[in-house]
């Protein structure tokens, strides 16, 4: 093999000497990881669940198989704009159309994580991502944008952190996907929480207002997002392709990011 | 006075757990009506209806006069001790193991002397009560009971063998989100349950009454998600060994026929829960408890299984529901079968309209929680199989044994509401 320097050459080199680094950032699909609960009356997400097949034994000697069933927003998974009303109607929308160069592109994160610690119902707003920019920059066009919470960090009751009204989680406002959407053309919003939105979104103007935002503006959604204390504010690279489930509204993924470890 | 039961002693890891063994299994097909019968603690007798005698045990006609045209009809109690024996020795292994058991024959005010167990506090020539139940083979068998309560009656070695009391036994809940589940956890701790294991699917989502079940003496909160096969079984690992009386609470109950319904996505989690869910329980805790039959004074005695009385028939206001309460219904039979000679017993409860709020709209009467859940506890102490419990649940079981075809067509005239 030649050694050139085209741009995946050296990507390829840099993968191998560890100059850059492949994070994941996605949890284990556990069947007791918690998912988004809707009123009773409506259809609920399914949970991730797992049955043996074989495993080395009279089902099957010398091999161990299982089938799992799920939900296609079940764990750290990619919403596609199909997902809501908003983008029903929207070309290549859903997981299978969507052109593959929206899965590889560059991510900012913006760290909101004091802010949520301090206030469970953290609203990210647009002047707090102005704010965001004056120290590292304009979010370049076609970024996926991740908000950081540390919420990943949580487990237990406190993930949902249900309460008689509902979930108390951070997310972002109207204004701030407004702003993403029409004056970065960011290509997805990612959190760590189990939605894109708010725990309390509903109350919020529009409700859902990053579902029906940026899926109306036939972008793209990811939750439920771990490690996200581990990227850099920009500069790294997002790698969230989905599975190709025919007219599939999202999907359990495994999402890496990489990110440049040589020395500055 | 019978000797009080006594809290049972550790168990001894060194020494080999103690298999059932049986009392008589095999009963003529006309004699298990009378197995029928004491299943729900009903004693029945046959009568002749050509000339009213009425005669034990089962025939194939009169002893009188000859015909066949017989019926099994329900029998007062009442009796008086003629004559009576302990036995010292068997060749029976089961009674072998038992001795010294006493036996005699009661005149029953009903007409026929028969032979029954009696119970050490019965004195000669006494009153007597006569219970029919079923014994460690699921065979309905007599048995002489003094006529008014003795201190500690319950606690007689023959008239155990015959119940699955609760006292300083261990059992799983197997779903404590619900009032039905948190009130069944207090009913065992009332009962003198000397370890109460509650199942907790999803303890990221709270839900109410969990301090107060957390109080409740003996209970211990243990992950469980019946949906969840590793869930089962981590916990039957863990647990699978000591369950005495498994009470299976969960259910999933949703109002709407199948066109009222749009896709199977609710009807499969129904399915998950009543059917699946009892079929994941019964994989992981059956062969543990069917194992331990006959493990000391609190060995693995009961199973129990909650099931809407529309399990029998469908009712379409909750028809899918209907559907896979009649699938865990037949998967309880199922059970039942494989459990056989054992000596643990199955015991359906089919209720009606339960109070809580996926029958909310539905009109009384209903069956509260804590009914239920005193009811489980009679039940077991009882060691009853079978209970129908509520008047709705009544009726229907009542126009099933009369005739199943034209209580379908009555359930399809009947709306909610």
């Amino acid at each position: 093999m030649t050694e050139t320097n085209g741009a995946l050459s050296i990507l390829g080199r840099a993968l191998l000497d560890g100059s850059i680094e492949t994070v994941d950032l996605t949890h284990t699909l556990d069947p007791d990881f918690p998912v988004i609960v809707l009123p009773p009356e409506f259809g609920q997400c399914a949970r991730f669940r797992v049955e043996e097949v074989s495993r080395y034994d009279e089902r099957g000697p010398a091999w161990y198989w299982r089938n799992f069933t799920c939900g296609e927003h079940t764990g750290t998974h990619f919403d596609a704009p199909v997902h809501w009303i908003s983008g029903r109607d929207l070309p290549d929308a859903a997981v299978d159309s969507i052109p593959p160069d929206a899965f590889v592109g560059p991510v900012c994160v913006i760290d909101c994580s004091q802010e949520s610690a301090d206030d469970e119902d953290f609203l990210l707003t647009a002047d707090f991502i102005r704010a965001w920019e004056k120290t590292k920059g304009e979010i370049p066009a076609k970024s996926w944008v991740l908000m950081r919470t540390d919420w990943s960090k949580r487990s237990g009751a406190d993930y949902l952190n249900l309460r008689e009204d509902g979930a108390h989680t951070p997310g972002p406002d109207a204004d701030a996907m407004r702003f993403l959407i029409d004056e970065r053309d960011i290509r997805g919003f990612g959190t760590e929480t189990v939605g894109t939105d708010a725990g309390q979104a509903t109350h919020l103007s529009p409700p859902y207002p990053a579902h029906y935002l940026l899926h109306g503006a036939n972008r793209y959604g990811l939750q439920c997002l771990a490690n996200l204390d581990k990227l850099p504010p920009t500069g790294a690279i997002l790698v969230c392709p989905p599975l190709k489930i025919k007219h599939g509204s999202g999907s359990p993924l495994r999402v890496l990011a990489l990110v440049d470890r040589s020395p500055q | 006075m019978s000797k009080p039961l006594q809290r049972p002693p550790k168990k001894d890891p060194q020494k080999r757990t103690v298999l059932p063994t049986l009392p008589p299994f095999m009963r003529s097909r006309k004699m298990l009506a009378f197995t029928a019968a004491a299943a729900e603690g009903v004693l029945k007798l046959q009568q002749c209806r050509a000339c009213s005698h009425i005669f034990y045990p089962a025939r194939e006609a009169c002893p009188k006069c000859w015909s066949m045209d017989l019926s099994w009809e329900a029998a007062p109690e009442g009796g008086e001790l003629i004559t009576e024996t302990t036995l010292r020795t068997s060749i029976n292994t089961y009674f072998r193991e038992r001795m010294p058991w006493r036996v005699g024959t009661v005149q029953l005010d009903a007409g026929p002397s028969v032979l029954a167990h009696i119970h050490g506090d019965v004195e000669e020539y006494a009153r007597v009560r006569v219970i029919a139940r079923t014994d460690k083979s699921g065979q309905g068998v007599l048995m002489a009971l003094p006529e008014k309560e003795t201190p500690n009656m319950a606690d007689d070695p023959q008239l155990r063998t015959l119940t699955c009391d609760p006292k300083y036994r261990r059992v799983l809940i197997t779903d404590g989100r619900t009032e039905l589940g948190q009130a069944t956890a207090k009913a065992m701790a009332n009962a003198g349950a000397s370890l109460i294991f509650v199942g907790i699917a999803e303890d990221w989502r709270p839900y109410p009454g969990s301090e107060e079940l957390k109080a409740i003496p003996g209970v211990e909160i243990m992950p469980l998600d019946i949906t969840d096969t590793i869930s089962v079984q981590e916990l039957a690992g863990e647990i699978g060994g000591k369950t005495d009386i498994l009470i299976n609470t969960a259910e999933y109950v949703r109002p709407g026929s199948t066109m009222e319904r749009d896709g199977i996505v609710t009807a499969r989690d129904e399915m998950e829960i009543n059917y699946f869910g009892l079929m994941r329980l019964i994989q992981a805790f059956g062969p543990g408890m069917k194992f331990r039959g006959a493990d000391g004074d609190n060995s693995a005695c009961a199973w129990v299984n909650l099931l809407s009385v529309y399990a029998l028939s469908n009712w379409s206001a909750y028809g899918t529901t209907s559907a896979s309460q009649a699938a865990a219904y037949s998967l309880s039979q199922c059970l039942r079968a494989e459990m056989a000679g054992s000596g643990v017993k199955v015991l359906n409860v089919l209720f009606g309209p339960l109070e809580e709020s996926w029958r909310q709209p539905l009109p009384p009467p209903k069956v509260t929680p804590e009914r239920l859940a005193s009811t489980i506890v009679h039940a077991l102490q009882q060691g009853f199989e079978n209970v129908t419990l509520g008047p709705v649940a009544e009726d229907v079981m009542r126009r099933y044994r009369e005739d199943p075809m034209v209580l379908e067509r009555e359930l399809a005239q009947i709306q909610m509401g």
